[in-house]
């Protein structure tokens, strides 16, 4: 009974609540049919969400008005790249990858110069970036249509008994990223720049440092997402990464991160990933239309929050 | 010798005191707009004229009352990531019930207004993260548009049509739109007593709360107001468009914090300003069409032009408030 006490106090486990509730309630009105493709397909979805996820918690934790916006124009630059560099050629594919991992880089690395020497605050200062990368995209990737190296295709979609290799990939490393978060000099340096940034600063922690990595780190991942996505979708475009600006927000917070900083959390942001993942299939297999779609998403994403709110958080 | 004792009091009391840069930080949206406007005039002087101006800062009216929405909301240290798409959705309720059914379009949009002073007492009472509950309303607003005008249509009532398009002699109706925003909204939050603690609620909610004033009281207050002006600024944008469509302000959420931000506000601490609010959000209308239009930048880098005249700005503000020495 204590043990699931525990296990109920922990702010992460509503998320994977409001996953298995939808996932029941599409399951009940398909009949039980398509059941387990349904989290096959919503694995292999959300796990996009959780690699720009992970990014923007660190960011978010780093304190109140810390977020990424330039996500989106960097997935979208990214996944140009990625398609450029590998040209459609198997043997470019590591090649391509570093070159979306590096433009990812460049981006966060130039949010952070913003950030700091012109000392803009971040929302607007990756707002602003995210136009120039924008820009930098269509001009870049105007009338791209290469299509990935066959087998980085092949690679995104190879699945294991139901489950995407991606999927497992993403466990691994939410995982990992949990043990940086929890157990390493970093994000307990992250978590204390969160929770006070003077006084993390007075206890000798390099703040500026831990700042430029959280931000770098952020864009990095938004670059790895967009190579994968343009791999997984078969092709690069402009707004591949569109609706990563508010999903990677919501998973982070749904997950039970404060968005007030110093305090976060991984296993929260598969939780919501899924549940947001399915909470759209199962509106798409009651057949609604789009407008009911989205004004449904809203209400419960604003249900769900309310239910598992109380946090001390402002923002 | 006292020569010099006076100098130095000149320099402490001239360019380089505090006060001095706290003035420039005040006058900083007021000149990143000139700025903007030489660099228009010196590109394309015809632009300079009552015509003119009339067309470069058509969109400016709604963009301005999307920023004082949005304005409010910060100054209580929140933020309204649905202000754009509730726009939107007011743009379809004006463009449809309120000129076919006025009486319904009325109650609809004073029903709106409800929900955003409903939204601000959950946001209190439960302690939500803003950003989080409006990311959901952004939804749910964006549903109801599309709901309600799946296709672009609609058209805007007359009356409302007459009024966005009135030509008043000499000076053009855009700047005496946003002179007189303002100005009532500088003098209703900055110099009458509520103003003050509404702005306090931002600054120091506990002292504000100790003072015997409801939190949740200005927080309600300040949301409804949100609700307002969003709603002026999805009427007044159908007003100019004609018609209406489910998407046509998803765009000034971001446009509307950047004005905020531009015009000397801050996320935190009930710091905004009103005035330097409406000239910021008429810096954004600006830069973001005719001035690149004339500087002959393909279409390709103009939203990059854009991100770039917003950081330039702002790398402005922050040399100066490094001056000011306050943080």
């Amino acid at each position: 009974m204590s043990a699931i006490r525990t296990l109920l106090a922990r702010p992460w486990i509503w998320s994977y609540i409001g996953a298995l509730i939808v996932w029941l309630a599409a399951i009940t009105f398909t009949g039980g049919y398509g059941a387990g493709g349904m989290i096959t397909a919503a694995l292999s979805l959300a796990v996009f969400m959780v690699i720009v996820g992970i990014g923007q918690m660190f960011v978010i934790t780093l304190g109140p008005g810390n977020v990424d916006l330039s996500l989106p124009a960097n997935i979208g630059l990214a996944s140009a790249v990625a398609m450029k560099v590998m040209g459609g050629s198997n043997s470019m594919i590591a090649v391509g990858l570093i070159a979306a991992l590096a433009s990812g880089m460049a981006v966060g690395a130039f949010n952070y110069l913003l950030i700091r020497a012109l000392r803009i605050p971040p929302i607007i200062a990756t707002l602003s970036s995210s136009f120039i990368v924008l820009s930098i995209d269509i001009a870049y990737g105007r009338g791209l249509q290469i299509k990935p190296p066959p087998a980085f295709a092949d690679f995104t979609n190879i699945q294991f008994f139901g489950v995407p290799i991606l999927a497992i990939g993403g466990a691994i490393f939410a995982f990992l990223a949990g043990i940086a978060l929890q157990r390493m000099i970093y994000g307990r340096s992250v978590l204390a720049i969160g929770q006070n940034m003077r006084a993390a600063w007075l206890a000798g922690i390099p703040v500026e440092r831990i700042r430029f990595f959280t931000y770098t780190l952020s864009g990095a991942l938004g670059g790895i997402n967009g190579a994968l996505l343009a791999g997984y979708f078969r092709g690069a475009s402009v707004d591949i990464g569109n609706e990563y600006l508010l999903s990677s927000i919501a998973v982070v917070v749904i997950g039970g991160t404060s968005v007030a900083g110093g305090k976060a959390n991984v296993p929260g942001i598969w939780g919501a990933a899924l549940f947001l993942v399915l909470l759209l299939t199962m509106l798409n297999t009651f057949g609604v239309s789009a407008g009911v779609r989205l004004l449904l998403t809203g209400l419960i994403i604003v249900g769900v929050i309310t239910a598992a709110g109380g946090q001390k958080a402002l923002r | 010798m006292s020569s010099a004792a006076s100098a130095e009091t000149l320099s402490r009391s001239g360019f380089r005191s505090p006060a001095f840069a706290r003035l420039l930080r005040a006058l900083l949206p007021a000149l990143s707009m000139t700025l903007i406007l030489i660099a228009i005039a010196w590109l394309n002087p015809r632009a300079i004229s009552y015509f003119g101006f009339s067309l470069m800062l058509n969109l400016a009216i709604p963009i301005a009352l999307a920023t004082i929405a949005q304005m409010f909301v910060i100054t209580v240290n929140e933020l309204d990531l649905s202000i754009g798409t509730f726009v939107g959705f007011v743009a379809c309720v004006t463009a449809t019930w309120l000129r076919d059914a006025p009486l319904l379009g009325i109650v609809v949009l004073l029903g709106s207004i409800g929900v955003y002073a409903a939204l601000g007492a959950l946001i209190h009472l439960r302690n939500l993260p803003s950003i989080v509950v409006t990311l959901g309303m952004s939804f749910v607003w964006q549903g109801l548009a599309i709901l309600m005008l799946p296709k672009p249509g609609g058209k805007a009532p007359d009356w409302l049509q007459a009024f966005m398009s009135l030509k008043p002699p000499f000076v053009p109706f855009p700047i005496i739109a946003a002179i007189v925003i303002g100005l009532v909204v500088h003098f209703g939050l900055m110099r009458t007593s509520y103003g003050a603690v509404l702005r306090g609620t931002g600054g120091n909610a506990q002292a504000i709360r100790r003072a015997g004033w409801s939190i949740l009281k200005t927080k309600v207050t300040m949301f409804a107001l949100t609700g307002v002006f969003g709603v002026l600024s999805g009427m007044a944008l159908v007003g100019i468009t004609t018609s209406a469509d489910a998407n046509l302000g998803n765009g000034y959420t971001l446009l509307a914090i950047a004005g905020v931000i531009l015009g000397g506000g801050e996320f935190v601490g009930g710091r905004v300003s009103p005035i330097g609010a409406v000239i910021g959000a008429l810096t954004l209308a600006l830069a973001a069409s005719p001035l690149l239009t004339f500087m002959h930048i393909p279409p390709d880098w103009q939203v990059a032009a854009n991100g770039a005249i917003l950081i330039i700005v702002l790398a402005a503000r922050a040399l100066i408030s490094r001056r000011e020495g306050d943080r």
